[in-house]
């Protein structure tokens, strides 16, 4: 099963060789990892999407926890939460082809962000399953090139997974 | 008043207690060994640096202080990396510093450049590139408590030379504080209260206690605990001294290659409570027939070994000490127990033996060291067949009286460590338990023996082959000795050279009155016993096997 994880880490040097090195020589599977700062400069927050049963789960929680680095870990698989990947896609779009491609960009509330003579590239945002379906159906167009942010995601409500304890 | 960073890390040391460092000196650590040069600390030069690691573990191991090794940059650094892996994966206090280019030079592939944080990140518990000068007294001061806290293990601190040979004005760093670290030392209510029930519902209990029981100092509540339960306790590798061995209750070290009793006992009992162990692969081999019948109950500091090899029906996180405290505090002894008479027989019936015969026998050397030491020396091995006939054939009956690589299983770690022991303890008798292929591996430190005067005995078991792979491949590839057999130095002339002494002993007639030889001479003495060639180490769980499957 994929679960996500909020992971507060030190925004120290080295912090994301610590804590990739760990998932790499424990043999833990990383489907995504998104990392940037937080409200706090001192602390970065990471989006990690793993996959594994309990068992693999539970080590994963105990061993990021045993890096100094790392000050907190929130498995919000289970929890209600909004997450959200951004990609770019850059697709093959003759003159001709424009049209069908705007179409289908906006169906998805995707953005067009640069124009070139033979190709078109888009923007859009949403879950994983949104993601998907929009890369498929520009796939027979022939896509050129594509970058996918990671997922990145928080918890709906007045919960959070800040540093302070939660409010309710 | 301004101080230099290298004055820094020499006040930091001593703020710590670290009153003995052992290092290599070089062309990046030059500012650090400028401020050693007339600082109150004993620094023990070593002929290689992971001599010096292994060393400060040696000295960590007997004294229960962290161990502290110093090298310069690249080579010196990498040097020091197999000493700190050995530490890491026996969870000892060891905190390593080393040079490093300026913080200009550095990511350029600079002269004596190494990525040494890089390279140690997954052997450390943690580590340091110290990269602002004030910055530094913190960072040893986290070093030290993350090193000696917890699940101890070893943290390094890389100093670009620009760092310790730069100045600010130095400030007690205060208290530690750091956010992502807790531990935590009591045990929870719930989890004692479900261990309590389960013993007191238990049969056949069963102990098997590793080294987190030398870590933990709980020596002593160990041996309550095990009364109260009339409980056999199977000790591992790392465990042996933390339960004495002479003790009726004690069944020996379990595992591949355990007593025989200490196995079935394992894989009899109705519940096996794990005191400060990580359910290693030599000790349970075939992990679907470990302790099949068996509630599990795990006592340990670090919550990530509960449940990581084995699954776990009471885990209890806790300092081991303090949880078996809580849990003798909780139960009523036991008067008589008919599973602990059961294994009485097993003891008399299965005992560790060998055939005599007219040539040296090694476990009869070992037998004789502990005779004519009267079992009170501390004993270091390296790894191999002597390292397994150390644990069967003396007996062990205090704690850190028994170092020896477990982990990482590092030829080369004994005669260095045996240095660091004697540093840590002098006036008493140490001796390291040697192969005549491992010895080779640090055998320089012969040198620092010399120099710093320490009476350090080495007994190598001679038997001219790499003798535990030779064992493999007499029983599992057919006989076929692949680049096991060693042609050997003189090892009487090397002791010699380096200035120590050397007793070559061909006849099982001296072997008594050499050991009492070395034993008088308040010099470094190196035994060169020429044993049985082909020897083999029994009883022995065959690899994928159950425990309770044993060879010989």
């Amino acid at each position: 099963m994929r679960h996500t994880l909020a992971v507060l880490v030190e925004n120290n040097p080295g912090v994301l060789a610590r804590v990739a090195g760990l998932f790499s020589r424990r043999g833990f599977n990383i489907d995504s990892l998104a990392v940037g700062r937080t409200e706090s400069p001192d602390v970065s927050r990471m989006t990690i999407v793993v996959e594994g049963d309990e068992r693999v789960l539970e080590q994963v929680n105990k061993q990021l926890h045993k890096l100094v680095d790392v000050i907190k870990i929130n498995d919000i698989t289970a929890d209600e939460y909004v997450d959200r990947e951004l990609v770019l896609i850059k697709v093959n779009a003759d003159p001709a082809q424009r049209g069908e491609v705007m179409q289908i960009a906006d169906v998805f509330r995707a953005r067009i962000v640069d124009l070139g003579r033979k190709t078109v590239t888009l923007e859009c945002t949403g879950n994983d399953g949104k993601i998907n379906a929009f890369e498929e159906s520009l796939r027979p167009y022939g896509i050129k090139e594509l970058v996918r942010t990671g997922k990145i995601a928080m918890l709906r409500g007045t919960k959070y997974t800040g540093l302070q304890e939660n409010g309710d | 008043m301004k101080k230099t960073g290298a004055q820094i890390l020499v006040e930091s040391l001593l703020a710590e207690g670290v009153d003995t460092i052992f290092g290599y000196p070089g062309g990046q650590a030059l500012p650090i060994y400028d401020a050693l040069y007339d600082a109150d600390i004993r620094h023990i030069l070593t002929r290689h640096e992971q001599g010096a690691a292994h060393a400060a573990d040696g000295y960590a191991r007997a004294s229960g202080k962290p161990g502290v090794c110093l090298a310069t940059s690249g080579p010196g650094a990498t040097n020091l990396v197999t000493g700190i892996a050995n530490a890491y994966m026996d969870s000892i206090p060891l905190v390593a510093i080393t040079g490093q280019v300026p913080t200009s030079m550095l990511g350029r592939d600079s002269f004596q450049e190494a990525d040494i944080t890089g390279i140690t990140l997954p052997i450390t518990k943690h580590n340091y590139l110290v990269k602002d000068v004030n910055d530094l007294a913190k960072i040893v001061r986290e070093a030290f408590y993350i090193a000696t806290t917890g699940r101890p293990g070893p943290v390094l601190i890389d100093m670009p030379r620009d760092v310790s040979a730069g100045e600010t004005d130095y400030t007690d760093p205060g208290p530690v504080h750091l956010p992502g670290y807790d531990i935590k030392k009591d045990p929870d209510p719930e989890q004692v209260a479900r261990a309590v029930r389960a013993i007191e519902e238990a049969e056949r209990p069963v102990i098997y206690a590793g080294g987190g029981v030398i870590n933990a100092n709980a020596h002593v509540e160990l041996l309550k605990f095990a009364e109260m339960l009339l409980a056999p306790v199977a000790t591992t590798l790392m465990g042996l001294g933390g339960f004495p061995g002479n003790h009726p209750l004690s069944v020996g070290m379990l595992g591949m290659h355990g007593s025989k009793y200490a196995n079935y006992a394992v894989s009899e009992c109705d519940l096996l409570i794990g005191v400060g162990v990580r359910f290693d692969d030599r000790v349970t081999s075939k992990l679907e027939a470990f302790a099949p019948n068996a509630t599990v109950v795990h006592i340990d500091i670090d919550p990530a070994e509960i449940g990581k090899n084995v699954g776990v029906d009471i885990p209890v996180v806790g300092d081991v000490r303090a949880t078996l405290r809580e849990l003798a505090g909780r139960l009523q002894p036991r008067l008589a127990s008919r599973w602990r008479d059961k294994i009485q027989t097993w003891k008399k019936e299965y005992p560790i033996e060998f055939e005599e015969n007219g040539r040296i026998k090694p476990q009869e050397v070992i037998r004789e060291i502990y005779n004519a030491t009267g079992g009170n020396a501390r004993i270091t091995t390296e790894v191999g067949q002597h390292q397994m006939w150390a644990a069967h054939y003396y007996t062990y009956t205090r704690p850190r009286t028994f170092i020896s690589s477990g982990g990482l299983g590092t030829m080369g770690f004994g005669f260095p460590a045996a240095i660091g022991v004697q540093l840590a303890c002098p006036g008493e008798t140490v001796i390291d338990i040697a192969g005549d292929g491992s010895i080779q591996m640090n055998i320089q430190e012969l040198a620092t023996a010399v120099s710093h005067k320490l009476p350090v005995k080495i007994a190598i078991l001679n038997n001219g082959f790499l003798g535990m792979v030779r064992q493999w491949q007499e029983l599992f590839y057919n006989r076929r000795y692949s680049y096991t057999e060693l042609d050997n130095p003189d090892f009487v002339k090397i002791a010699e050279a380096y200035g120590a002494v050397g007793i070559r002993v061909d006849k099982k007639s001296e072997v008594r009155p050499a050991l009492d030889e070395a034993l008088r001479v308040d010099k470094p003495v190196v035994l060169d016993f020429q044993i049985e060639r082909e020897e083999n180490v029994l009883p022995m769980v065959p690899p994928g096997e159950a425990i309770n499957n044993m060879l010989g």
